[in-house]
């Protein structure tokens, strides 16, 4: 018997990527935490910059973000993760830095820190995750839900007259002289989050060349809190959350561009 | 190195730059304002980190991103801005890492003035922030000690890997005297093993306040807990004068212990038996001596710049064992002298020719 002869040569397509750790994460099913950690982690072992990473944890599901990263860590107060890596970036500028922060982190209580670090122009990395929601609270109204969105703190849905608007990050923070690469993206099918990738990897690319503050905000799926099944959260994300948080880059400085081209 | 006539602010500010530190983070807050100008001037110009914050909140999130790099970092900011820091104290002190902070005190409460106070005694010695731990307090009395003081916070910083705040009021941030500063210190070179550097050849290092598991939790506790023990054991600070025979002790710290100093000499030529006793940490509180000193004189006299705050650990120290009295000025009022004499000689008064009070 030759059996060998009919045994094929096995290629390893898909694996874990050295920049996550192979431990379970705690977030729900249909969570797309899970996606946007693992295309930071593909771009982190892409660039080759996973032992000289310092990562910052925020408040919200995310807080546990350092377990999952593969990388040093530490964990912020709430809303304060770009202050931190203010701190870190500026004794160590040889380090790569990134936060990772939700929208009340990034939106509600740290509207000052995420501001300021973008407008000194810091040259770490901001990942943005809106999904219209307080997550580990329990479903509470973040300042990034929807016109009409029910909530546990919006029961009758969120009230523009009373409760304001949701607030556009990328935008804002686009329009800061200091930040250099601002983009959103969505996690809700293949395409956008092969779109995700790409952006995360250009914002990195932008702080290694020293280009300023990038930022790439993630319309994310939280089916637990919008009561939702997994498959219907992607819908509502392309459906309702993409008309109001439309996608695209919405800074680009001098300088990026040339990155952009890059594969 | 050469005696100078200094700035309080700015001599707290080169000390620490002779001392080691690498990073400063600020909001500008009077009357604490010259020294995030010295270190705006000097950091730059030495090649090392400086940040105007865009708040105390801010600055202090810094200082604590930068002590998890391993770096030497500090913020100074004058009572609001300290309470704006309390939430940093506490994440700092939960994360086991080293920082340094400077308060120069004024009037409360609110945005109450900016002159000299000393009312933040409680904010920054009974916890500076929630959670269950107490932060190691310096509290200089002249220029001179401001400088001493200010290298030995980095340096008790980095032993105890915890908080350092040197408190000082309006006035010793504001005066000028005679003091001399330290040589220039190299910075350290080596970063610490806890230190967050790149997990390069190694496993990822996490500095971090979570522990969401209960005895997990107590454990972080026990173990802090055991730190402040160790802490309390080693590191109380104090200045005595003339309390050998002394049937009255009068205790303050910082401005108010100095102008005390005057009152008690002129006690003393009045023919009263009176001494100082000058704290100069005020967590750990130095109880061990007035303890002991509570065995043999007749009364304490607490004089502070607030409505009675130390007057609480006096007590506690005195154990009950002699009466504890206290005079006080607030709102950024400065005793003077004669008030203190004037207190001093009525409690004086009215001691018993016998031990105690009331036998």
């Amino acid at each position: 018997m030759m059996v060998a002869e009919t045994v094929l040569e096995e290629q390893v397509v898909y694996a874990r990527p050295a920049s996550l750790r192979d431990v379970p994460t705690h977030y729900c099913p249909g969570c797309t935490h899970g996606v946007a950690h693992r295309l930071v982690a593909e771009v982190l072992d892409e660039l080759g910059i996973r032992e000289r990473t310092i990562g910052v944890s925020p408040v919200g599901c995310a807080v546990f973000a350092y377990k999952y990263f593969n990388t040093d860590g530490c964990e912020a107060a709430h809303g304060r993760a770009p202050a931190m890596a203010t701190g870190i970036k500026r004794v160590r500028p040889d380090m790569v830095v990134f936060t990772y922060q939700g929208d009340g982190d990034l939106a509600a209580i740290g509207t000052g820190e995420i501001i300021h670090a973008a407008t000194r122009g810091e040259l770490f990395t901001t990942i943005f995750i809106n999904n219209a929601i307080y997550g580990m609270t329990g479903g509470q109204m973040a300042p990034t839900t929807l016109p009409g969105q029910y909530t546990s703190s919006s029961p009758a849905g969120r009230d523009v007259e009373t409760a304001g608007f949701p607030i556009r990050m990328a935008e804002v923070i686009a329009g800061l002289p200091g930040a250099a690469y601002v983009a959103r993206r969505s996690l809700h099918n293949v395409k956008e989050i092969m779109k995700a990738k790409k952006a995360i990897r250009t914002a990195f690319k932008v702080q290694l060349a020293g280009l300023g503050f990038s930022m790439v905000e993630l319309l994310s799926a939280c089916p637990t809190n919008w009561s939702m099944s997994p498959p219907e959260a992607m819908r509502w994300i392309e459906e309702a959350m993409v008309p109001y948080y439309p996608l695209g880059d919405f800074k680009v400085a001098e300088g990026v561009e040339a990155l952009l081209k890059e594969r | 190195m050469a005696v100078e006539l200094l700035k309080g602010n700015v001599a707290l500010a080169e000390a620490a730059i002779r001392a080691g530190v690498e990073a400063y983070f600020g909001y500008p807050i009077t009357p604490q304002t010259e020294l995030l100008e010295h270190m705006a001037q000097r950091m730059p110009e030495l090649g090392r980190a400086f940040v105007q914050a865009e708040s105390e909140l801010a600055a202090i999130n810094m200082v604590y991103g930068a002590a998890c790099a391993g770096a030497r970092a500090m913020t100074s900011s004058s009572s609001p801005g300290i309470s704006l820091m309390q939430e940093g104290f506490s994440y700092i002190a939960g994360s086991e890492v080293p920082a340094v902070v400077v308060d120069i005190m004024r009037g409360g409460p609110g945005l109450g003035n900016i002159q000299p106070s000393q009312a933040d005694y409680f904010q920054v010695t009974r916890s500076a922030g929630h959670g269950d731990y107490h932060p190691i307090v310096l509290a200089p009395a002249s220029v001179q000690e401001a400088i001493d003081l200010m290298v030995l916070a980095f340096d008790l910083a980095d032993k105890y890997r915890h908080v350092v705040l040197v408190v000082a009021d309006g006035l010793i941030g504001q005066m000028m005297e005679p003091a001399e500063l330290p040589p220039m210190r190299p910075l350290r070179a080596e970063r610490p093993d806890w230190a967050l550097t790149g997990a390069q050849g190694r496993a990822p290092r996490i500095i971090t306040s979570l522990e969401l598991d209960a005895p997990a939790l107590e454990e972080v506790n026990n173990r802090l807990q055991a730190k402040l023990r160790e802490i309390r054991e080693h590191e109380q600070r104090y200045a005595e004068q003339m309390v050998e025979d002394a049937r009255l002790v009068v205790v303050g710290y910082g401005t108010a212990g100095r102008i005390a100093q005057t009152a008690v000499r002129q006690a003393r030529r009045e023919g009263m038996r009176v001494g100082l006793f000058r704290p100069i940490t005020l967590w750990p509180f130095p109880e061990r001596r007035l303890s002991r000193l509570a065995d043999r004189v007749d009364a304490f006299l607490v004089v502070e710049m607030n409505a009675g705050q130390m007057l609480d650990d006096v007590r506690l120290a005195a154990g009950g064992q002699v009466p504890v009295d206290f005079y006080g000025r607030t709102g950024g009022m400065v005793p003077v002298p004669e008030e203190i004499y004037e207190a001093i000689s009525a409690l004086y008064r009215k001691l018993p020719d016998s031990a105690r009070w009331g036998e």
